[in-house]
């Protein structure tokens, strides 16, 4: 029947551009049901991502919260985007905070997951996502070499400020062999991210006044 | 109209093997193949779209004229990769975790829309998912074989994660083949997958041609006629 159809209006273009029409009107609704069908599993699956990264930075002990639900923005300056802030609670109180800090490396964008407790001491530090080299900087995930345990423990006060560099640069950091421009990355990152916090605990304790939401 | 099954298989699996034969779909393979594991998980992910694309293309062919073919398949290639990933990532998320960047490179995968064009555009349905099945296991072994040989020689280890991909009970393949191994980052990168694949199809013309003599006609086959040539002939 087709081919009758074909035949008959084979030569107009009109007739093909309908046909390709009619192939991504079906594409379109594919895609809609495949959306439907799994937008509520993949939702949950970042969720239990997000629960997995704050468990490595933030022990479970220390909170009794939802960390991954109690969280705020923060804004700073106008230069940098709002940061989401997650918070760890203790009987209401603050005892340590998890977020974000990112940092160029050497082949881009380096994403890592702080958590620090509400001294400003590291509780863990873990890299989310990088594109670094194979074999080389890629040894700051915690997989591959335990290089990025050296945090644990840091404060801006120890080492002093001027020593957050690594070893090459004259700080206290180690340098990967191989590879210099990822770790300085990472300990800058990590470094700003102490800062933030220091900047902003006046405004973290504030908001954990509330009810934990 | 009889169709030469097993003719569809070895063409796929070994004399018209994308890789080593028609050399195509180099950039997801150099990409993914620094590990075994990574070119499995790849390997079978291909071999899901263009047994399904296959399928699907099969099923409409009649309605794919050829003035529309390549945005058509395109089209259906696109919608069944998106599909494939949003279902890994619901169901199959450890895997999506290491194989995630790598699926959308699917779609640009040349071969796939090589073998909708050239035999599920003019085939039967089940013609065209062997020929997509075989296709895509003749890559598989391409992508596993080429992930081996940089592994070991870039890292020292084989099927390093392999239990990250298939499950924990798969833990008994991750090997370490030379302990203490500092690494040989040439193998690692890209440069160094070009070097092992010109190795590896220089062998296959020597196994091939050591094959042809102790077995003559083993790779020309008896009856030249592909599926897509029968069928032709009798439109």
């Amino acid at each position: 029947m087709f081919d009758s159809i074909k035949n008959k209006h084979g030569h107009n273009p009109l007739f093909h551009a309908a046909l390709l029409a009619g192939f991504a009107l079906i594409s379109a609704v594919l895609l809609i049901l495949g959306d439907k069908v799994t937008s509520g599993a993949i939702k949950q699956r970042h969720i239990e991502d997000l629960k997995h990264s704050l468990e490595q930075v933030i022990p479970a002990s220390l909170h009794d919260n939802d960390m991954w639900r109690d969280k705020i923005e923060i804004r700073q300056d106008g230069q940098h985007p709002p940061r989401l802030v997650y918070l760890a609670r203790r009987g209401g109180k603050l005892a340590g905070v998890a977020f974000e800090v990112s940092g160029r490396g050497y082949n881009g964008k380096i994403t890592l997951l702080m958590g620090i407790d509400a001294d400003g001491r590291i509780l863990g530090v873990r890299v989310l996502s990088h594109t670094e080299t194979p074999g080389l900087g890629d040894k700051i995930n915690e997989r591959k070499s335990n290089w990025i345990f050296n945090f644990d423990g840091k404060s801006l006060g120890s080492p002093p400020p001027d020593q957050w560099k690594v070893k090459k640069d004259g700080g206290a950091f180690d340098q990967l062999s191989g590879a210099t421009i990822t770790p300085r990355a990472v300990v800058k990152a990590v470094r700003e991210g102490l800062e933030f916090f220091k900047a902003q605990r006046k405004t973290l304790r504030r908001s954990t006044k509330g009810e934990p939401r | 109209m009889s169709v030469n099954y097993k003719r569809i298989a070895m063409d796929g699996f070994w004399t018209n093997n994308i890789v080593f034969t028609q050399l195509l779909a180099l950039c997801p393979l150099m990409a993914v193949t620094d590990t075994a594991t990574n070119g499995l998980g790849m390997g079978i992910a291909t071999t899901a779209v263009l047994a399904s694309s296959g399928v699907t293309v099969s099923i409409w062919r009649h309605f794919i004229t050829h003035e529309i073919r390549i945005p058509a398949l395109v089209l259906i290639i696109a919608t069944l990769v998106t599909l494939v990933e949003m279902g890994m990532n619901a169901w199959m998320h450890e895997m999506y975790k290491v194989l995630g960047l790598f699926i959308p490179l699917i779609v640009t995968n040349c071969a796939i829309l090589g073998r909708a064009e050239i035999f599920a555009s003019r085939n039967w349905i089940l013609p065209a998912f062997v020929d997509g099945l075989f296709m895509g296991i003749g890559f598989t072994i391409a992508l596993v074989s080429l992930g081996a040989i940089r592994e070991i020689l870039g890292s020292g280890t084989l099927f390093a994660n392999a239990s990250l991909l298939l499950g924990p009970h798969f833990s008994f393949m991750e090997m370490t083949l030379i302990p203490d191994y500092k690494g040989f980052l040439l193998f690692v990168l890209p440069p160094g997958g070009f070097i092992a694949l010109g190795f590896l199809i220089a062998f296959r013309r020597i196994f091939d041609k050591f094959l042809e003599k102790m077995i003559p006609g083993a790779l020309t086959p008896k009856d030249p006629v592909l599926p897509a040539e029968v069928e032709e002939a009798a439109n």
